[in-house]
């Protein structure tokens, strides 16, 4: 899979976002985090009250230090939002820049062509691409083969075939025509293509909350709530011990007991992920389908193309008694050169590797002739210099061996039927009357993809496979490659059956489809991933479309799903862990003038009252831009057990959490006094 | 040593009790044959013959709602009437006035909502009319109506696309007469046996030895301390609850009533585990309040042992802080006896809870706020801690990269905002009213301290009832209307806000399918998330409560370091 990187700190990028930042602080704007509109109203009421002490003498210059800090608690925020919006657009335009100056040949009722600009064609327009020409926009090809060079989504500099019927009917906007002359209907208005829905994604004002992150904005909500009645509270207790307490550093206490740290990375978690997912070359068509997708536990996909590479190849000859293997191959050989089907060159290839012969060029005897595979007689051969050679499945060549009054030798027969038990298919080689021996053809596996199913069901996640093959064959299979269940001889209808089923007993069924037959299964299924390559019926019926259409994608987008609640979940427990030490910076402080036995709580040995406020401050709201980059790059995620990631993710952000801020507001401590700021 | 080993041995046994009630619990819930079947059922089937109950028809969560609001409705009406008619009612020896109706209002709140907070003194205010009608019917049908909806909780948990919780009626019916009645039985000839009274006589004046004259109460006194014991309600038959030798004359009554205390709330984790046919859960429930109950162990232990510094400079006593504390029995007899009756807020009191040194008040404190998870009385333990479970798992879920489930059931928004709304509905309350009170002179005049131990006592005071626990700290003189009043919102928001949420959430979860567990479900019986639980009902706890336990307690013990007392 290709990858494009982009630089976290891309200077123009932070420029833009350092701008945008400050634009959302309207708090319009800020409606969409609760959270953060709360500290930014508590912020512009600390700032008042400072300056209303510069004119009556209060401590104008604490306070309008916790002010300012307050302020750029906001602004950390929003600053981090903006840079998390400023990439993933970053990252759409570049898709669509190709797109936008492009122009495009319409196709009239008559025939005839007409030139528009490609923004201005709409869903059912028909096109016309030709050699070295930009496609338009999407659409599936109605006429016409082409080499596409889809590099300008994908990365992936080999161009690949497109062609009406069949799988590979679609185009996408932006990629080029390298040869051939297409025929396209248009399947997208303007401003609706999936590239224009994947911008609106990682746009914050548009983007729609998944169910996971409002409620734990609720909860975020709830927890200001509770601490908002604590902090007033303090207020008439505080009058009752005959303690006055300044406003701004009950605001200060507020904001750093309030969880501003996730609250403020909240929006850009949400963002960044679908930036990630867009850069994995994912386009997703909804931020729930993306969550749901770290919930998955039942994949269904295809065997062929998915599992296995397309095509069956030729693995192993086995000779009949009394049969040199080198003559099994050599007449395997013959009877496949003329063969191109991929089983025929393989089996080429193999004969090849056994008879020693290397790279050169075999051409048969001139004057031989060739049989090809035909569907009555289920065999393909080559007639040479008297020698009849064939070669077919065992029942054909069963067949031919009777009109000949032969029988198949006994421990071919047993061959045979021993490949086909293990998931292969036999092919028989005659000469004449006499069976050579037989060709073991074999599925095989795509590589790497034992090791990814095995992380499947590291993190949980049962493998279904659905094949057309017969049951045994398919047992097979699925033993080799590591999969959980197969749905042998399905019809198309099996696969929306086996959605529906795993379904009702609970489980959330991931789907990756191409066809058009594939869409009622894709629109059933919680997690639909659609290739590109696909058919438009099936783009439309997913949630999710792969525009390098590898089917194998899903892992990635079942990582990034798990990785953007991870990381939700990481940053709220190290929020909550932070508050711990900040009961004991500001709390002693607040009521250490009157009660100074209350000292014993300043833990960390904080120099004063004031620069141990200030020093909490300054650290709450440092904290959020220093976890931006975790917030945009996402948690690390390594397929493991629930329990073991619950430990790690624990120990890391619960106990690291309680750790860090007592060092953190230390060191902010020790620079409040070294810079004399209070 | 042999004092602490039994004490261990007498939890422990109550404990082992336990696992094998739970089942016999679930049984009951769950409307199956039992041990008590021949006797009880013919008696349950008359009742519901007489009150035309239809055994078979299950409710929705809102009916369920509705049949349980009707219900308190009525209680407290019958109550307020009681109590207010109380003058001119027979069985009253003493000729004992009618209350003023904001002390009546908030006694019929007060055992309705099964918190038992008394502002009356039982032998000198309420005569036996209304200690049998009023007191000991509520004993048992409180609870019952608590126990009743977290057992509509687990059913929640238990069904899969199903529309009903259970029959409101009928889980009242049952709770009261295959649990709490026979327990009580037993409890009650257990302690009558050891010289606990039992009688309708007026009371009786005696000379004591320095020729003064004391009054000597009677009264049904072992029927209603073996309700109040097994009901959670420790209101206490005489005013002085426990330390009284009518209540607890005996060690072996000691350790009968201590063990049964803990039984119900304990036995309702297996009861879930049994229920939902994993009881596995039901150890993981049941760890993590005991996890949660040794952790509080120290706070009584420690400071109380340490002694007081300024009576060891006075040289009284050897330093020890034996102010309030029951003498019959040993210090550590005395703290593990209040740690056990706050868990499952019991309230039963053998030390005066406003004379212990500071930091053990912060213990008895924390248990009241955090509540019910530790054990808990009657339904809202198992639902509290059902509550902490639910917010644990949405964090450990998100930290695993899930969304949540809990036992097979998805936790979506609606769950997790109702667990914590009914969470905060008890804490946040407490701070207001403790704000409120505490700014108002009409309040503070009820003050017989000041200084942090004041701020304590008021305190005390509201997280008591918005918890429903009902204990009082004392030094605070609460029958008037504003303590009153205030106290009956603190009490229906505490009590109300758990059942509400426990029904909804029952009736929302009942209706989802049941998710196959996967090697990413994070388990509920993983010992790191069993830690993750105890650590957000303690962090979530202390965040809240943290200033005002530094300024009372805290605060309180460093001027006593000092040589300075309030």
């Amino acid at each position: 899979m290709h990858t494009k990187t982009y630089d976290l700190w891309q200077s123009d990028l932070i420029r833009a976002a350092a701008k945008d930042s400050i634009l959302k602080l309207n708090p319009r704007a800020l409606w969409r985090n609760p959270v953060m509109l709360i500290v930014e109203m508590v912020s512009a009421f600390s700032t008042v009250i400072a300056v209303y002490d510069l004119f009556t003498g209060g401590d104008f210059r604490l306070n309008i230090q916790i002010s300012i800090w307050l302020w750029f608690t906001v602004l950390f925020s929003t600053f981090s939002e903006a840079l998390a919006e400023g990439r993933g657009r970053a990252q759409a335009e570049s898709l669509r820049q190709a797109r936008s100056e492009a122009m495009a040949n319409r196709l009239l009722g008559d025939g005839s062509l007409e030139p528009v600009y490609a923004l201005d064609l709409r869903k059912g327009d028909l096109v016309q691409i030709g050699d070295g020409e930009t496609i338009p926009s999407d659409g599936e090809i109605v006429d016409g083969v082409a080499l596409v060079d889809e590099s300008a989504i994908t990365g992936e500099s080999a161009p690949v075939v497109r062609e009406p019927g069949g799988s590979m009917v679609g185009v996408t906007g932006g990629t080029r025509v390298i040869s051939g002359l297409i025929k396209a209907r248009i399947t997208a208005n303007p401003g609706e293509t999936f590239l224009d829905q994947m911008i609106a994604m990682v746009e914050s004002a548009k983007r729609q909350k998944t169910p996971n992150e409002r409620a734990l904005e609720m909860l975020l909500v709830g927890m200001t709530l509770m601490f908002g009645v604590v902090v007033i509270m303090l207020v008439p207790v505080a009058g009752y011990m005959n303690v006055s307490l300044s406003i701004p550093i009950l605001m200060a206490l507020l904001v750093c007991l309030m969880p501003t740290t996730i609250g403020g990375l909240l929006p850009a978690i949400g963002i960044a992920g679908m930036e990630r997912l867009l850069r994995s070359n994912v386009i997703s068509l909804s931020g729930k389908a993306v969550e749901a997708a770290g919930n998955v536990d039942v994949v269904l996909m295809d065997k062929t193309g998915t599992i296995t590479l397309g095509n069956r190849m030729a693995t192993e000859f086995i000779p009949a008694e009394g049969v040199r293997i080198d003559d099994l191959a050599e007449a395997a050989m013959l009877s496949s050169l003329a063969d191109t089907t991929p089983e025929g060159r393989s089996i080429v290839e193999l004969s090849k590797s056994v008879l020693g012969i290397r790279g050169r060029d075999i051409r048969p005897e001139e004057g031989s002739a060739f049989l090809p595979f035909s569907a009555e007689t289920r065999m393909s051969g080559i007639n040479l210099e008297g020698r009849e050679i064939r070669k077919g499945a065992s029942d054909a060549i069963e067949e031919l061996m009777k009109s000949y009054a032969c029988n198949v030798p006994e421990d071919i027969r047993a061959a045979a039927e021993g490949i086909a038990r293990e998931g292969g298919t036999p092919l028989l080689v005659a000469e004449g009357s006499r069976v050579l021996g037989a060709i073991r053809l074999k599925d095989v596996l795509k590589e790497g993809i034992k090791e990814r199913l095995s992380n499947l069901r590291k993190v949980g996640i049962r493998s279904v496979m659905i094949t057309g093959d017969n049951s045994t064959t398919a047992a097979a299979i699925a033993a080799e490659a590591g999969i959980d269940d197969f749905i042998g001889q399905a019809r198309p209808e099996a696969k929306l059956e086996a959605i529906r089923r795993y379904q009702n007993e609970g489980h959330m069924v991931a789907m990756i489809g191409d066809g058009t037959n594939d869409a009622p299964a894709l629109a059933q299924a919680d997690v639909a991933v659609a290739m590109n390559a696909g058919t438009q019926a099936a783009r439309e019926a997913a949630n999710m479309v792969d525009l390098d259409s590898n089917p194998a994608k899903l892992l990635d987008i079942v990582e990034i799903g798990k990785q953007i609640l991870i990381t939700r979940g990481a940053l709220t427990t190290f929020s909550v862990a932070n508050d711990v030490s900040k009961y004991f910076t500001i709390l002693p402080a607040m009521f250490a003038y009157s009660y100074p036995m209350l000292n014993v709580l300043n833990v960390m040995q904080l120099s004063t009252p004031t620069s141990a406020v200030l020093a909490t401050v300054i650290f709450n709201a440092l904290i959020i831009p220093l976890l931006i980059p975790l917030a945009l790059r996402g948690v690390r995620y390594t397929p493991s057990s629930a329990e073991d990631l619950l430990r790690r993710n624990m120990l890391i952000y619960g106990v690291g959490g309680l750790i860090v801020p007592f060092v953190g507001i230390k060191l902010m401590d020790i620079l409040v006094v070294l810079l004399h700021l209070v | 040593m042999l004092v602490e080993l039994a004490h261990v041995a007498i939890i422990a046994a109550c404990l082992a009790v336990a696992v094998f009630y739970g089942r016999y619990m679930a049984r009951v819930f769950n409307g199956d044959s039992n041990l008590l079947t021949p006797i009880i059922r013919p008696v349950e089937k008359i009742i519901y013959r007489l009150c035309g109950i239809d055994e078979q028809r299950e409710m929705s969560w809102k009916n369920y709602l509705l049949m349980l609001i009707c219900f308190e409705v009525l209680g407290i009406a019958f109550f307020f009437m009681l109590l207010m008619l109380q003058g001119v009612l027979p069985l009253n020896p003493q000729g004992l006035g009618s209350f003023r109706w904001d002390t009546a209002l908030n006694t019929a709140f007060s055992f309705v909502t099964n918190t038992e907070w008394q502002v009356y003194s039982g032998e000198r205010d309420m005569s036996y009319l209304s200690q049998i009608l009023g007191v000991i019917v509520q004993d048992f049908l409180s609870p019952a109506v608590g126990l009743a909806c977290s057992v509509a909780l687990i059913r929640g948990f238990v069904r899969k696309n199903f529309d009903t919780i259970g029959n409101f009626w009928v889980d009242v019916t049952r709770i009261v007469f295959y649990i709490i009645l026979p327990l009580a039985l037993i409890l009650a000839f257990a302690i009558a046996s050891q010289g606990v009274i039992q009688n309708m006589n007026p009371y009786v004046t005696a000379k004591t030895l320095e020729g003064a004259e004391q009054l000597i109460p009677g009264g049904p006194a072992a029927g209603l301390i073996a309700m109040q014991i097994v009901c959670e309600d420790g209101g206490g038959f005489f005013n002085v609850n426990a330390v009284h030798p009518f209540e607890t004359p005996t060690p072996l009554s000691y350790a009968f009533e201590m063990c049964i205390m803990l039984l119900v709330p304990a036995s309702m984790c297996f009861a879930f585990g049994e229920m939902i046919r994993n009881r596995k859960i039901g150890w993981a429930l049941f760890g993590a309040m005991l996890a949660l109950y040794l952790l509080s162990s120290p706070f009584y232990l420690y400071p109380e042992f340490q002694g007081n510094p300024i009576l060891e400079k006075l040289g009284v006593a050897g330093g020890m802080n034996l102010e309030g504390k029951e003498m019959r029995f040993t210090l550590f007899e005395d703290m593990i006896w209040t740690l056990t009756s706050m868990c499952p807020a019991n309230g039963s009191t053998l030390v005066q809870h406003d004379s212990v040194l500071p930091l053990s008040f912060m213990g008895i404190l924390w248990n009241i706020v955090v509540g019910a998870p530790i054990f808990g009385c009657w339904g809202e333990g198992i639902i509290t801690m059902l509550y902490y479970f639910i917010l644990a798992m949405f964090l450990g879920g998100l930290m695993t990269g899930r969304s949540p489930e809990m036992a097979g059931k998805k936790i979506e928004p609606r769950e997790i905002i109702l667990a914590a709304v009914s969470l905060l509905s008890s804490s946040l309350p407490t701070l207001v009213f403790t704000g409120i009170a505490i700014s108002l002179p009409l309040a503070l005049a009820g003050l017989n301290n000041y200084g942090p131990h004041g701020l304590m006592e008021i305190f005390y005071n509201y997280a008591s009832i918005c918890v429903n626990n009902g204990s009082p700290a004392a030094g605070l003189t609460t029958n008037t209307p504003f303590y009153n009043l205030t106290i009956v919102v603190g009490m229906a928001i505490g009590r109300y806000s758990t059942m509400f949420t426990a029904l909804a959430i029952a009736g929302s979860l009942a209706k989802k399918k049941i998710i196959p567990m996967t090697a990413a479900t994070l388990p509920v019986t993983s010992p790191f998330f069993i830690i993750l639980v105890v650590g957000t009902v303690i962090i979530v706890n202390a965040l809240q409560f943290f200033p005002i336990m530094m300024l009372g307690p805290i605060l309180e013990h460093l001027f006593m370091q000092l040589g300075r007392t309030f």
